[in-house]
Formats: C-alpha cells, sequence, structure tokens
C-alpha cells in the first residue's frame, strides 16, 4: 500500500499525513510538491489539510490549479483512492472531484473544536473498519467548513449514501444536513472537514482517526 | 480595457456576512434596510481587440477561478480605457 501527500504553498497537516499513513501502513510515504506533473505509482493520494495559496480569492481555488492537479483528477477518475481532509476538501469540491461547496461558518467564525461524528456509510474503502453508525470523536479547524449543495445535489448525495460523517450533536457550522464528509459517486474519492490525522495516536488525544488509515490499507 | 467584476453568494444561499452587516446597519439607526449581501469586487486591466474579445475572456474567467458557481452569481462591465 502506498501513499501520497500533495504539498501545496500554506499546506500545513502535510506531515502529520506523512507520518500518520507511515505508521499505519509501515509503508514509505511520498511527499508530492504541488508542482509535479507526474505521479508516481500510488494506491491513496491525501490531500491535507492547511491553508493552500493563502486561502486567497476562495479556499482551494488557486489549488485547483496548480500543475499536479490533472494528475490528481486522472488518478481519481482510473479509480485510485483520494482523500481530501479540510483545506483538502476544499480544494477537492473546488475541482469538481466532490459535490457541493463549503463556505464561510455562519457564525463567521474560525472554529478550532472537537466534534462528535457520526459514520454514515462505513462500505467505503476509507471507513470500512468503523462499525455501521458508530460515534467517532475528531478535531475542526476551519472557517469555511459550511457545506452546501442546491436542493437536487443534496437529495442526490443523500439517496446514493455519498455523505459519509454527519456532526452529530451539534452542527458546528451550518452544513447542510450536518454534513461532515462526502464522497463521489464511485466512493474512490472522499472529503471531510475533521481532521483523522490528528486523532490517531492515544498520546495525541485519541485513536478513532486511525481507524481511517487502518480501513484504506 | 478596464474590467470591473463582481462576485455575490447567489440568491437563495444564505449570506451569513450579508445578515451580520445588515443587522449592524439597522442597529445603527438605518432604517428600511434589507436583503444586504456582502460580496468581492475584482477589477483589472485587459488587453484585447475588441470589447467583444474582452467579455468572453471575462465570463471564462468568471466561470474558470473568479466565481465558483455553485454558490455564487458574478456580472462585470468592461469600460473602455
Amino acid at each position: 500500500m502506498k501513499f501520497g501527500v500533495v504539498i501545496f504553498p500554506g499546506s500545513n497537516c502535510d506531515r502529520d499525513c506523512v507520518h500518520v499513513a507511515q505508521t499505519v501502513s509501515g509503508n514509505k510515504v511520498e511527499s508530492l510538491w504541488h508542482k509535479e506533473t507526474s505521479l508516481p505509482r500510488l494506491d491513496c493520494l491525501i490531500i491535507p489539510g492547511g491553508f493552500s495559496y493563502g486561502d486567497y480569492l476562495r479556499p482551494g481555488a488557486i489549488a485547483h490549479f496548480s500543475p499536479i492537479m490533472p494528475e490528481v483528477k486522472a488518478f481519481a477518475e482510473r479509480g485510485g483512492l483520494v482523500l481530501g481532509i479540510c483545506n483538502g476538501f476544499q480544494i477537492l469540491v473546488e475541482t469538481g472531484l466532490l459535490p457541493g461547496a463549503l463556505m464561510r461558518n455562519v457564525s463567521l467564525k474560525f472554529i478550532c473544536d472537537r466534534v462528535t461524528l457520526e459514520i454514515e456509510n462505513n462500505k467505503l474503502p476509507f471507513t470500512c473498519r468503523y462499525p455501521a453508525h458508530s460515534l467517532v470523536s475528531m478535531p475542526i479547524a476551519h472557517m469555511e467548513g459550511n457545506y452546501f449543495a442546491d436542493s437536487e445535489t443534496l437529495k442526490r448525495i443523500e439517496d446514493n449514501n455519498q455523505v459519509v460523517f454527519r456532526y452529530h450533536g451539534d452542527n458546528p457550522n451550518g452544513s447542510l444536513h450536518s454534513i461532515a464528509g462526502v464522497c463521489n459517486e464511485k466512493g474512490n474519492v472522499l472529503g471531510m472537514m475533521p481532521h483523522p490525522e490528528r486523532v490517531a495516536e492515544t498520546l495525541l488525544g485519541g485513536q478513532d482517526g486511525r481507524l481511517l488509515f487502518e480501513s484504506i490499507i | 480595457m478596464k474590467v470591473k467584476a463582481y462576485i455575490t453568494l447567489k440568491e437563495g444561499v444564505l449570506d451569513p456576512q450579508g445578515k451580520a452587516v445588515e443587522h449592524a446597519l439597522l442597529s445603527l439607526g438605518f432604517q428600511g434596510v434589507s436583503g444586504v449581501r456582502v460580496g468581492k469586487y475584482i477589477t483589472f486591466d485587459i488587453q484585447v481587440r475588441s470589447e467583444a474579445q474582452a467579455r468572453d475572456q471575462v465570463e471564462k474567467m468568471c466561470q474558470k477561478l473568479l466565481a465558483n458557481t455553485t454558490i455564487e452569481s458574478y456580472q462585470f462591465e468592461i469600460i473602455q480605457s
């Protein structure tokens, strides 16, 4: 199992993702600079969190046109696993690999908190080790995590079980249907606002995110 | 030619920033204010042969990068300089 982690100028969760993917998979993980125009052989690509291009214009809007992105799209279209976390999720919606958009939090505040999530779909390569509808605890840290999709898209993704994670209890950011993570139709591209890589070791406050990486391998 | 592009959240998409500004305006005593939307205003110069060509280019820019058409709508003006 081989992971790749894409680094944009302004990414800041890339080292955490490399560390966790390495620890869990025991394999070499490649960091990929956004200027790359070809990908090595990989099984899973992680688009990490951070503030790519300073979030200028809109989060993810400029990263979408980085040289590596056509390769990321081609990889996803071939069925490769792509996981976007936080800013990575924002990038994936901007590219159109995932439906919807992420808007400013309803509170207009940056939220750094811990939330409870319900696993809505555990049939995916990313979530298959989580028990159905289990509750997990993960941190969130974002300004634009308010998920939006038009009513038609919302119905479609709900009907297709593309809502993978939902905030349980309080909805921290105003997301429609309390959506915290969605996948594409085929289920090989997942985007989520919470940070599983930050809760993959007991030493750092929990293991609820580790199962996600263990599901992938 | 000078381009002025305006990007705002679509009708029907909740604009928390617009709502906050609206409340602030009302609390300052400006009565009768409603429907405040906060957006982006982008200006730049473009060197092209005709206004039609400028329109075509700016339309593509808005579609591709300047606006996220899932949530935002845009309009622009082109001013001969």
